[in-house]
């Protein structure tokens, strides 16, 4: 049994399906949140890379390259906030963030 | 079953093992590591699937400076893990529910609709624009379409790497005010005047005459000697 875009297709639908599994449970801890978003974006990411290459196509690796760089970005300005965060509330639990009552 | 399928199964049992620990994980630390470990089996698939550049930016960018990042924050972090994880097994059951869902939904579209079709096989050799013939690189293929087609796309990357750096010094910077700083500008700016002060002082009572002479003697003695 070769291979085919099914197998790949899957294992990202899988992986996908646990990072959203995972934002359920762990809906109080932010930053088991921003790894189940890294999570999810790397689901997405084999997808692409997955077509890229059974359809033959290299701009789907381009846009891989793309949404890594975009990932970094997150991560980094979500961590920082998460950092001030920590700072002025000595908590990263969701719950406590209610300060902005709209 | 060859090689490629057997190493595929490999890398995708560990690579979910890995996530499922990632979200079940009762310390952050370990869920940082198992995220780690899921990124690096990840690299090895993309691996498979001839995307050699992109595993290796996933391990050097992904492993050697986003996870780290991760590790850093996590262990500066002095977090109750009790209050954080109440609820947990609460939703346990409706979130293994609908994940069960999605991916078994996902799984027979995907295995009815992208079954058939062999991968294209990747040429060992190309030519190149002087005719010559050389071996195909992934990563020259990419970076010739990096550099080519998506010019404008990459500089706006690039900003946007640089916003978020300085967005994240800007966000954790913080003044403290304990701290006896001088302020380079204001010192540049200073006058003579502002620094020394020459007062005029009246005289109010004459100098005991006697008692300035007896010193300026000997002053004048201890010079000769």
């Amino acid at each position: 049994m070769t291979l085919t875009l099914a197998h790949y297709l899957t294992l990202g639908a899988i992986l996908f399906a646990l990072a959203v599994v995972g934002i359920f449970l762990n809906r109080k801890n932010l930053i088991v949140l921003l790894m189940a978003i890294e999570l999810m974006l790397l689901a997405i990411n084999m997808n692409f890379v997955a077509f890229s290459h059974y359809l033959g196509d290299m701009h789907g690796q381009v846009f891989v390259f793309f949404i890594l760089t975009v990932a970094a970005a997150e991560s980094a300005i979500g961590l920082a906030i998460l950092v001030l965060l920590f700072r002025n509330k000595s908590s990263i639990n969701v719950d406590e963030l209610n300060s902005l009552k709209g | 079953m060859d090689v490629q399928t057997g190493f595929f199964y490999v890398f995708s049992l560990v690579m979910l093992f890995a996530a499922f620990r990632v979200i079940t994980a009762r310390n952050p630390v370990h869920a940082v590591l198992f995220l780690m470990l899921a990124f690096s089996q990840a690299a090895g698939i993309w691996l498979l699937l001839k995307a050699e550049f992109l595993a290796v930016t996933l391990v050097l960018v992904y492993l050697g400076a986003v996870m780290v990042l991760f590790l850093f924050v996590v262990m500066m972090l002095d977090i109750h893990i009790d209050s954080l994880r109440q609820g947990f097994w609460r939703h346990f059951p409706l979130a293994l529910a609908i994940g069960a869902l999605i991916s078994l939904e996902m799984a027979v579209v995907l295995f009815g609709g992208f079954r058939a079709g062999e991968a294209p096989v990747v040429p060992e050799t190309v030519t190149n624009a002087a005719g010559q013939v050389v071996q195909y690189s992934n990563t020259k293929a990419l970076g010739t379409l990096l550099y080519t087609k998506y010019l404008y796309p990459l500089e706006i990357a690039a900003v946007i790497l640089l916003v978020a750096m300085i967005s994240a010094i800007a966000l954790t910077l913080r003044e403290r005010k304990d701290s006896k700083k001088i302020d380079p500008s204001e010192q540049v700016r200073v006058k003579a005047r502002d620094r020394v002060e020459v007062v005029k002082l009246a005289i109010t009572r004459a100098a005991p005459a006697a008692e300035a002479s007896a010193t300026g003697a000997a002053t004048v003695e201890e010079a000769k000697k």
